[in-house]
């Protein structure tokens, strides 16, 4: 229990005395999830809009990959991703193993299925005949896209949350392809397994602090601006 | 609510922007040198010591990979290390004779101690032979805790087992947690069993562990780190220039100062000592 307590002391110490590594840690996790966050928005989003709105042969099939990639485990992605980056390996003339840019790209794999998940739920949701009415009213095929997305926009920031909670908490992918280098690729994650290990236990649970704060900022955040607005 | 939408897309396309520029920056290629090494020499912390001295010197960028020693050899025979820092002899003369090292040489020794609960109830303790007291362990049927990872750690206590004729394998008494020495040291503490330790690692950790040293001092014990660069007739990918500053930097006068007095504050005895230029005989194997 004493840990416990150091290590809230400790992680109130490395917070407000600004310990320049700590805090370059923590900023350098948010820029990398956030980014993958960001790309995963895209892709997930317009697939999974795709999907919700359209019908095709063997679209259960594709639903039923999209909720398993939701699942997809973090360090088989990051095992994946280091065998395809290696220097000797299919994408090697890239050279950007145990570089935040490989990082960005696994999380990002991570977080797409969990945005593409839920946005396809969030936009399939929506009730069949506003989209007729839509039409009905003059609107262009993308007007009309356009004004379902606005309208299922509380639920797609549930997977705007989602994705990032997935990806800034992970720490397989993220030690296997960015190698936990020190000032270059070392995350919260991988810096509380390194500490955990290194008999550290105070630092540890300092960092896993620091990580939880951040994240329910974040979260804080994109529910104010979820919840401000209920729909009608 | 509109506009906050608006505005969240904003935020996110300037964090990705500054995301993206952060790593643009990056250095170029060529100065990066992979080094791929156990975990005792990141999780003693000299690696934090050494490395920016060397950076800092050379303009190298280190990419350091902490991995078991098995791990690091099977990434330098592939080529996806340039230069390697381990602690596994005979697998060592093994990667050199395939081939895939240029030169391999002695940097600095600790030793391996057993370790265990203070209760001791194989009754090992101050034993001279740590084959005997593997060979008690086992009689006893106290459960010992094994790396189980292929480090190199792990790689010793497998030739003491040998030595010590017994089957260990399969058998009750031996777990194998797959972890790195801190883990399994912690997981050897919370279980009470015996366990098989480098000394810095448990002298890093020593402090609300539970577990004593029981048994040190033998020749079989001794724990030795070579430097290797990846062979680059093998591996034309490889950043040889830098795999070399790295292995000359670390058997040099200035790296070696380091090594010698690393640790001595903190826990009172070094960690490591050098041994550059000395014979690996000269070490009493």
């Amino acid at each position: 229990m004493d840990i416990i307590l150091e290590g809230i002391r400790q992680a109130f110490i490395l917070l407000f005395s600004l310990d320049p590594e700590v805090i370059g840690i923590t900023w350098f996790s948010l820029k990398v999830s956030g980014t993958a966050t960001f790309i995963s928005l895209f892709i997930g989003m317009s697939i999974g809009t795709v999907v919700a709105l359209t019908q095709f042969p063997g679209r259960h099939l594709v639903v039923s990959l999209i909720n398993t990639g939701m699942a997809l485990p973090p360090v088989v992605v990051g095992l994946f991703v280091t065998i395809f980056l290696w220097r000797n390996g299919p994408l090697g003339f890239l050279e950007i193993l145990y570089t935040p840019a490989a990082m960005i790209i696994a999380q990002a794999i991570i977080a797409t299925p969990i945005v593409m998940g839920i946005s396809l739920a969030a936009m399939q949701q929506l009730p069949r005949k506003l989209r007729l009415q839509i039409l009905a009213l003059g609107a262009t095929r993308i007007q009309m896209v356009w004004i379902l997305i606005r309208e299922a926009r509380l639920p797609l920031l549930a997977a705007v949350m989602a994705g990032f909670g997935g990806v800034i908490s992970e720490v397989g992918a993220s030690i296997m392809v960015g190698g936990n280098i020190k000032g270059y690729t070392r995350v919260l994650t991988t810096a509380t397994v390194m500490e955990t290990s290194r008999g550290n236990f105070d630092i540890a649970i300092a960092l896993s602090i620091i990580l939880l704060l951040f994240a329910y900022l974040i979260n804080l955040v994109l529910t104010y601006i979820q919840q401000r607005e209920r729909p009608r | 609510m509109k506009r906050t939408f608006t505005a969240l897309i904003l935020f996110m396309l300037l964090a990705c922007l500054l995301a993206f520029t952060a790593t643009a920056a990056a250095q170029p290629a060529q100065k990066n040198v992979i080094l791929a090494t156990t975990t005792s020499t990141q999780d003693s912390g000299l690696l934090d010591v050494l490395i920016p001295m060397f950076e800092k010197k050379t303009g190298y960028f280190v990419k350091t990979i902490a991995v078991g020693s098995g791990q690091a050899m099977a990434m330098g025979a592939k080529g996806e290390a340039d230069v390697l820092l381990v602690h596994s002899p005979a697998a060592e003369k093994k990667f050199m004779a395939d081939g895939n090292g240029v030169e391999r040489r002695l940097v600095m020794h600790n030793d391996f101690i057993i370790v265990g609960p203070p209760a001791d109830p194989a009754k090992i303790k101050g034993m001279k032979k740590a084959s005997e007291a593997f060979k008690k362990i086992a009689a006893s049927g106290s459960i010992f805790t094994s790396r189980g990872d292929n480090s190199g750690t792990h790689a010793k206590e497998k030739d003491i087992w040998k030595a010590a004729g017994v089957k260990y394998e399969g058998e009750r008494w031996y777990q194998q947690t797959g972890l790195g020495m801190g883990q399994t040291l912690a997981v050897a503490a919370e279980k009470k069993t015996y366990t098989l330790a480098d000394r810095g690692t448990y002298l890093a950790l020593k402090k609300g562990l539970g577990l004593d040293i029981l048994v040190e001092g033998d020749g079989i014990l001794l724990n030795i780190y070579h430097v290797i660069e990846v062979n680059p007739k093998k591996w034309p990918k490889a950043n040889f220039a830098g795999a070399k500053a790295f292995a000359d930097f670390m058997v040099s006068r200035e790296a070696q100062d380091v090594i010698k007095t690393f640790g001595v504050d903190k826990f009172g005895s070094p960690l490591f000592f050098p041994d550059a230029g000395k014979k690996e005989e000269a070490l009493g194997i």
